[in-house]
Formats: C-alpha cells, sequence, structure tokens
C-alpha cells in the first residue's frame, strides 16, 4: 500500500484512540508483542524500524509528538548560510508504513513494574519492553542567567529549528567588526565536535560577509573533540577571526545577561553582538520521570542490550543513554538502536541477546569542502562500552586537502543516508 | 584453525535461527549508518547488500592491513576480527 499523508493521520489518529481502548490491546496483545518506543529522533525511528524489520510480529508504537523532525547533525550548514533548514527535516509518513503506530503526542508518566507508558491525553499504552530515545533538555538555570527566556536572545540552537534560524538571522544582521561569542560547555554534551564545527562555519560566514568580524570561543573545557585538526585548520583557513579560549585561560562562563548579551568567565566579561550559549544538558525529561537517570542526569545502561541498570523492561538509547567511550552523536544513535532492536526482539523470543559490536563515525566541516571525522568501534568490556583497542581515531593530521575534500562530500553522503535509514 | 572458526560461526547462526529474530552478526548492523541499504539515488559509498562474500572479506582486510587506502574504513576496519569480517560479510551477501 502506498502511504498517503491520511493513511499517516489515519494512523496518528487511531494510535491516540488505542490506548484508552482494552479491545484493541488485548488483539494486539494477540497479534505479537508490544513496543513502546519514545521519542522519534535518530534512535527513536531507527529502533522502531529496526524491530519491525527483525520481527514484523512485533506491535511497535512511536511515541513522538512533533509532525516534523528536524535533524542537528548539518544544521551548523544552516546557521552558517550554507544550508535551508528544510534541508534537516524530516516527516514519519514512512515510518508509519512500515507499519508503526505514531503516537502524536508526549509521554507524561511511565509504571514501570506495571509496564505501562502514559500519555499526555491520560490514555496508557501497556508494552512488553520499553525503549526510550528522548535525546537532550537543557539544564535551564545551572549557567546562572541562561533560562528559557534568555534563549530568546542568546540561543543555544543546540536542538535544531527555530533556535537554528533565530542564530543564523542574528549573524545576518550583525554590523560587520562585531562579536560574536560562543559558550562551549563541560563534557557530557550532545555533539562533542558540534561547537567546533559551529565556530567554524560562522567564522566561514564572517570571513566571506563580514570580514572585520570576530568571533571567541570560551570553553569550560581544557581539550576536545578532534582538537588538532581543527585547530590546524583554523589557523589554515581563519587567522585572526577565531580565538579559542580554553578553561585554564579564562573561557569557564560563569553566567550570562541576556539583556545586554554578556558572558562573564572568572577572568573578565565579553560583551557580545551575537552570542551562542551552549549549555549544560541531561537527559530528556521522560527519563527521569521513568526512573532510568541517575545523578548525572544522563541513563546509565547495560552496553550490551542497552536495557536501563536502574529498571527492568526499560532500554535507553541516542544521547540520553551513558554509553562509555560512544559520544553522543546521531551515528552512535543509530547504531545503538539497531543493536537495541535485535536484543529486545531477542529478549521477546525468548533468546540470549548476543554480545554486540557498534560503530561511531562522526564528520565534521570546517569548511564547505573541508571535512574530518573522528571513528571509534566499541564493544562491552567491564560493563561499560569501551572502544576497541587498536581501532578508531581521526583523519590524518598530514592529509592532502583532496582528503578534507572527500570528507566533505562523503559528509554530506552520510547525511543522506542515515536519514534515509531513519526517516525515509 | 579457519574451518574450526567457520564452522563455529556456522553453529552460532543456526542457534541464532532458532531464537526466532535474525539478528545480525557482531557490528554488522552499523554499516548501514554508511552503507545505503536501499538503491535510492547515488551514493560515493559501496551498497553493501547482496554483495560478494569474497570482494567484502578481501576489502576488510584490506583496509585493515593498510593494503587499501579509506577515509574512515581503515580505522574502522580494525576493530574486527578475522571472524567477525566473515559473519558479517556472508550476513550480507545473503541480503538481497
Amino acid at each position: 500500500m502506498k502511504p498517503t499523508r491520511r493513511h499517516f493521520l489515519e494512523l496518528s489518529v487511531a494510535a491516540t484512540a488505542a490506548a484508552a481502548l482494552t479491545p484493541r490491546r488485548a488483539r494486539a496483545q494477540a497479534a505479537g508483542p508490544r513496543v513502546v518506543v519514545v521519542g522519534g529522533g535518530f534512535a527513536g525511528a531507527s529502533c522502531a524500524r529496526a524491530l519491525r524489520q527483525l520481527d514484523p510480529r512485533i506491535v511497535v508504537t512511536l511515541v513522538e509528538p512533533n509532525a516534523t523532525f528536524t535533524a542537528c547533525p548539518f544544521s551548523n550548514a544552516v546557521i552558517g548560510g550554507l544550508r535551508e533548514l528544510s534541508a534537516q527535516q524530516f516527516t514519519y509518513e514512512r515510518v508509519a508504513a512500515d507499519g508503526i503506530t505514531i503516537a502524536r503526542t508526549s509521554a507524561t508518566a511511565v509504571d514501570a513494574p506495571v509496564r505501562s507508558v502514559t500519555l499526555a491525553d491520560g490514555a496508557k499504552l501497556s508494552y512488553d519492553r520499553l525503549v526510550l530515545a528522548p535525546g537532550i533538555d537543557i539544564r535551564w538555570g545551572a549557567l546562572q542567567g541562561y533560562d528559557e527566556a534568555a534563549a530568546g536572545q542568546m540561543p543555544h540552537a543546540w536542538r535544531a529549528g527555530e533556535q537554528t534560524l533565530l542564530l543564523r538571522r542574528q549573524l545576518e544582521a550583525m554590523d560587520d567588526g562585531g562579536l560574536v561569542v560562543i559558550s562551549a560547555p563541560a563534557n557530557p554534551f550532545r555533539c562533542p565536535p558540534g561547537p567546533y564545527e559551529r565556530a567554524s562555519l560562522i567564522a566561514h560566514f564572517l570571513k566571506t560577509k563580514k570580514p572585520k568580524s570576530k568571533l571567541i570561543v570560551l570553553d569550560a573545557k581544557d581539550a576536545f573533540s578532534k582538537q588538532r585538526l581543527f585547530q590546524a585548520a583554523w589557523a589554515e583557513l581563519y587567522p585572526g577571526l577565531l580565538e579559542w579560549v580554553p578553561l585554564s585561560k579564562g573561557g569557564n562562563v560563569t553566567s550570562v545577561d541576556a539583556a545586554t548579551r554578556t558572558l562573564t568567565t572568572d577572568f573578565g566579561k565579553h560583551q557580545a553582538k551575537v552570542a551562542n550559549v551552549i549549555p549544560p544538558q541531561k537527559a530528556g525529561r521522560i527519563a527521569e520521570v521513568a526512573g532510568v537517570a541517575d545523578r548525572s542526569g544522563w541513563c546509565p545502561i547495560d552496553p550490551a542490550t542497552f536495557e536501563s541498570k536502574l529498571q527492568a523492561g526499560i532500554h535507553v538509547i541516542g544521547d540520553a543513554a551513558i554509553a562509555g567511550a560512544m559520544p553522543k552523536s546521531a551515528f552512535a544513535a543509530n547504531s545503538q538502536a539497531k543493536v537495541c532492536a535485535a536484543a529486545v526482539a531477542t529478549l521477546l523470543a525468548g533468546g540470549t541477546p548476543s554480545v554486540p559490536k557498534l560503530i561511531n563515525t562522526c564528520y565534521s566541516l570546517v569548511a564547505p569542502d573541508y571535512g574530518i571525522t573522528v571513528a571509534g568501534v566499541y564493544q562491552p568490556t567491564g560493563g561499560q562500552l569501551a572502544d576497541v583497542p587498536g581501532a578508531g581515531g581521526v583523519s590524518p593530521s598530514d592529509a592532502p586537502r583532496e582528503t578534507r575534500k572527500a570528507e566533505a562530500v562523503l559528509a554530506e553522503a552520510w547525511f543522506r543516508t542515515i536519514t534515509t535509514e531513519a526517516f525515509g | 584453525m579457519r574451518s574450526v572458526v567457520a564452522a563455529a560461526i556456522g553453529l552460532a547462526s543456526i542457534a541464532a535461527a532458532t531464537v526466532a529474530s535474525a539478528e545480525p552478526p557482531a557490528g554488522a548492523a552499523a554499516c548501514s549508518g554508511c552503507h545505503p541499504s536501499a538503491a535510492r539515488g547515488p551514493s560515493p559509498v559501496t551498497r553493501l547488500a547482496g554483495r560478494d562474500r569474497a570482494e567484502i572479506i578481501k576489502a576488510m582486510q584490506d583496509f585493515r592491513s593498510g593494503a587499501r587506502a579509506g577515509t574512515v574504513m581503515d580505522r574502522i576496519a580494525k576493530g574486527f576480527t578475522d571472524a567477525e569480517i566473515q559473519a558479517i560479510a556472508a550476513w550480507y551477501a545473503a541480503q538481497r
């Protein structure tokens, strides 16, 4: 059957109504085991689809309030004026066409002993296994002066969408010669190379459009992902334009004032024309509600099955999970989603999940035709996901420009492939 | 030794098959993050499904040894043993 918008809407309506109707739940039970996936990002959408592929008898419901997903990878290119936000956006029509019920609402509570999820409208969904893929929430208030209102003046743009466009508009409106400041958080946070790719593409925008301007990155760390590659490229491409201030040189931002766009560090104040505050983060709210987040705000998991170490029957994947050596990236989320789906399918069939191996590859653009990567291979070791020794690492530091060009092309190809697997 | 490994992989596949779900061998599921699983539009990255088993094994071994240059595959192949490479190659070769 060719999926149509009407088909998609019918499924959505059915999903919302389904929870309240016991007969339908009984039918679902007879049809096969029930898995509820909360969160329709790279992790959740990939997991829901992988479950259906592994065993079409599994009844999968994806709980996601947004009709459109806006992808973070490549959103720095939108900020830098190199790409439109529409290229980042995907619907769930193809996901629904896989026979996955989309519940267009949010999950508000989880009863782990009863194995039931409560939705925003009060309906309850019973499950045999629950997969939480809630992504990140901002820790509002963790940085003094940075609340939701402040984000309207000093965008975080760390969840793609309106915030991405706001930051782009502010850069476009700035007079040549202005000061742009990015505040980068301490570990862990979503997309470790992200702040530095963003700095690169904002620097590219300034160099091309407003060359008298300056960009300062105030960092709460002394080291970051692909650091040597980024710094070598900055020295080559953006000398005098982009300055990185590490923790040890006073980079840690201790408070912000949104009204004056001022960022205060232990060493002084920076008054910006455009300020991008990438704030401290934690697992999406439902993780805390479900009792799968620990005091760090993130979710400890079994490295082979992604089942929560705190609540039986609940799996956590993607940025919300504490995945050891694996970074919080879209690639990692997709990789974890497929391992988790296989483990869930095996557990539902009464089997014992095998020991997995996972991969991550993160592309970053330093300029439109200059890409760099970090890759890793991971396996469960001592209860954590650890790097497989001898594997992984970053692009060679002495690679010729053709290699950087090739990696920029491959970055685009990766985005097309992974978004097709998750949403296409 | 090699035949023992192959036999072990064969047994593991049979055991997995009886548990209903066709759980991919370790590492195999991650490949489709970059390698397109469906022929939808052009991609500079090789499609793995249905590709010759020996060809995948040779490519992985050559990436791992450095005999073949790669952008990321040289770094990724180093994370896989011969037995894992053979299982992944057999799994992809069997896909359509």
